[in-house]
């Protein structure tokens, strides 16, 4: 019913526009020369066209359905003094804006565009510059955010606000947006259903998409790079994320993917590329990896603790400095037919899957976890050394940690 | 150039290229060479993977170049004895006798090592591909050890008239870099865990040849795994070029102080 509503009401405002809404003008030679002016002037389904120039205006207020539409890509500057726009009525388009300047405050999170408690809007085509934060959904249902901009220049994580925030929604779709140089690129909060797709989340302070005490989103073909710390899903269930790409999230409290408390969730297809941890997993349960690359990572998979029957299986494993690393001696997870490129064994009757097993825990990741300045050892042949005696015979690493079935080619 | 340096130049010249030419007479070169060449070709045979490929290698060029380099060096040392002694008898100076050896062993080790590697992986599209940096960084640190082991093998056999103890010193030399240097650093690091460590750790990574070429190697394959840990130290070295520049300029040193050691012995040694 949900997924009819949104293309419906769609359909209907374009023809409300053209059937019956009429069309303001706004610019500095017409009759209407502030946005205020015109909402204000305005009735329900009428067309704001915003002609090219500078508007010096904050809080706006669009409390009725309006579209607001920006030729040639119209500035409006907030002047640093406080929201600049404020949606509060269901069915608004906002479409080709050019917005500056964001008030930033300590105790308000004011955004360059809010939408409060509406239904069926459509955020589009929007440049943000200079924000604090960008665009912020509100206990808000059944709109897009398609196709926007949003680059920020924040530096500490206390006085920077989120590209995309959404708060206690429900049924968003996030779409192409390019979000960078803010805090959190995408942040969701109580927010179920949500649908976040072909965006790229680049040079964020902190993560380039956050997710908390969020149920049953979807995110997928997304591109992270060099955030501070990747993504990080905390606290829901049911995630399925899929052909993501994770690349160069590099530093001490860095990774690709953060899991945290999640559970019954679907990583698949995606790309861990150069991350210092590919992903860092505790306390998540039945997980399902699968398809997943895992290139030149120092860690492609570190297992913090209470993580239980996950599955990890096509994965490839290629050149990271750690394949797994685990932190205690139970192991409750499946690891089956990846491939690793440290495999050393053979296939006599080839069947495509090697016939020893292969052991991706390194004693020596157990020593780098207990004394970490050993890590100036990686790759020495001593280690080496000790790593052959603990893969022919395992003390301190679990016994059951195996790939039985290992893949003697890359799977595809 | 005044005429008595020039003629010391010539001259270590003439010897380098007569060790040179020997060695290539000698068939252990090729030996050599060929050995490499196999190495190079099996190994991108059975990854069909130039970047799987250069990891493997390295592993190997820490470990067998010092070996082959120091049993190369003391032997070639002792076999040419007698015409060393030779040249002694003649008005000649001693360091370009000896200088002209080393370097003649060394560059034709090298040589053997650069074309014996660089051929199957040029063949299997080195250039086309973006691992050439990391191979060419092999490649550098290879030729480093290799200068650095024979001159250090020069040392222990000039050192030694007894050819049993010069061959066992040798390979003591390397089996202590190779493997006993790095398990008591390793246990060194776990006593004192509970002490910031970080400065110790690079500092004891240069006393040691192997270790350094590794942390050199470590820079382009690792970054992301060594970025792992927390520590300013740490991160000043190995996440900027410091890393880089104190490596080589060790590597550098490394190689210079056995040489000056060999030039300096070798004139006040009584033959």
């Amino acid at each position: 019913m949900i997924v009819f509503k949104l293309p419906l009401t769609v359909f209907i405002l374009f023809m409300g526009a053209s059937l019956w809404g009429k069309t303001i003008e706004v610019c500095s030679s017409c009759k209407v020369k502030s946005i205020k002016e015109g909402v204000a002037l305005a009735t329900d389904f009428d067309t704001l066209l915003v002609k090219k120039g500078t508007y010096r205006e904050f809080n706006i207020v669009i409390d009725k359905p309006l579209t607001l539409m920006g030729e040639e890509f119209p500035v409006i500057d907030g002047e640093d003094q406080g929201e600049i726009i404020t949606i509060t009525s269901d069915n608004v388009t906002v479409d080709g804006l050019f917005i500056i300047n964001v008030g930033t405050s300590y105790t308000s999170d004011y955004a360059a565009i809010r939408v409060v408690k509406s239904k069926n809007f459509l955020i589009q085509n929007v440049v943000l510059e200079k924000l604090f934060f960008g665009i912020y959904l509100e206990k808000s249902q059944n709109g897009r955010v398609y196709h926007n901009n949003i680059v920020g220049d924040a530096v500490e994580e206390f006085n920077s606000g989120n590209g995309i925030q959404l708060w206690y929604c429900q049924n968003i779709e996030v779409d192409q947006n390019i979000v960078q140089h803010v805090r959190d690129g995408i942040y969701l909060e109580f927010s179920d259903n949500i649908t976040i797709k072909n965006n790229t989340s680049s040079n964020n302070v902190r993560y380039g998409l956050h997710f908390m005490f969020s149920n049953d989103d979807i995110y997928e073909n997304n591109h992270f790079e060099n955030n501070g710390a990747g993504v990080a899903v905390m606290f829901s269930k049911k995630i399925r994320m899929l052909n993501n790409v994770f690349r160069k999230n590099w530093g001490t409290a860095s990774f690709g993917l953060l899991l945290k408390e999640i559970n019954d969730a679907e990583i698949s297809g995606n790309t861990f590329e150069e991350n210092t941890i590919g992903i860092n997993i505790e306390g998540s349960n039945r997980i399902a990896y699968e398809n997943n690359g895992f290139i030149k990572n120092g860690w492609a998979i570190k297992v913090r603790g209470a993580c239980y029957t996950n599955s990890f299986r096509n994965n490839n494993f290629l050149y990271n400095s750690f394949d797994i690393s685990y932190n205690s001696k139970l192991n409750d997870n499946v690891f089956e037919k990846n491939y690793w490129s440290n495999y050393t064994g053979y296939d006599l009757d080839k069947d495509g899957i090697g016939d020893v097993p292969y052991r991706p825990v390194k004693l020596f990741s157990y020593i780098v976890n207990r004394t970490p300045e050993t890590i100036v050892l990686l790759r020495s042949l001593f280690m080496d050394i000790i790593d052959f005696s603990e893969k022919v015979s395992p003390v301190f690493t679990p016994d059951n940690l195996l790939d039985a079935m290992p893949l003697m080619k890359k799977s595809e | 150039m005044p005429l008595r340096l020039y003629q010391h130049k010539q001259l270590m010249l003439k010897i380098l290229k007569y060790s040179f030419y020997d060695l290539m007479r000698s068939r252990w070169s090729y030996v050599y060479f060929l050995f490499y060449l196999a190495l190079g070709f099996v190994l991108l045979f059975l990854n069909n993977d130039l970047s799987k490929a250069v990891i493997t290698l390295m592993n190997v060029i820490i470990v067998l170049v010092p070996l082959i380099s120091t049993i190369f060096g003391v032997m070639y040392f002792y076999n040419s004895k007698e015409f060393t002694e030779l040249l002694l008898a003649q008005p000649l100076k001693r360091s370009s006798i000896f200088l002209g050896q080393y370097l003649g062993v060394a560059s034709s080790l090298t040589m053997s090592l650069i074309f014996g590697l660089g051929i199957p992986f040029v063949l299997y599209g080195l250039f086309r591909s973006d691992t050439i940096w990391d191979f060419s960084l092999l490649l550098i640190t290879g030729a480093f050890l290799t200068l650095i082991f024979t001159a250090l093998a020069f040392n222990i056999a000039l050192s030694n008239e007894n050819k049993i103890k010069g061959f066992g010193y040798a390979v003591l030399l390397w089996l202590f870099l190779a493997v006993i240097y790095d398990g008591l650093f390793l246990l060194s690091l776990i006593v004192f865990e509970d002490y910031p460590l970080d400065s110790y750790s690079l500092v004891a990574t240069m006393f040691n040849p192997i270790d350094l070429s590794r942390t050199l190697i470590l820079l382009k394959l690792d970054i992301s795994a060594l970025l792992g840990y927390t520590g300013a130290v740490f991160k000043s070295f190995f996440g900027t070029n410091l890393g880089l520049l104190v490596s080589i300029a060790m590597l550098l040193i490394w190689t210079i102080l056995p040489i000056w050691r060999l030039a300096y012995k070798s004139k006040r040694k009584d033959f």
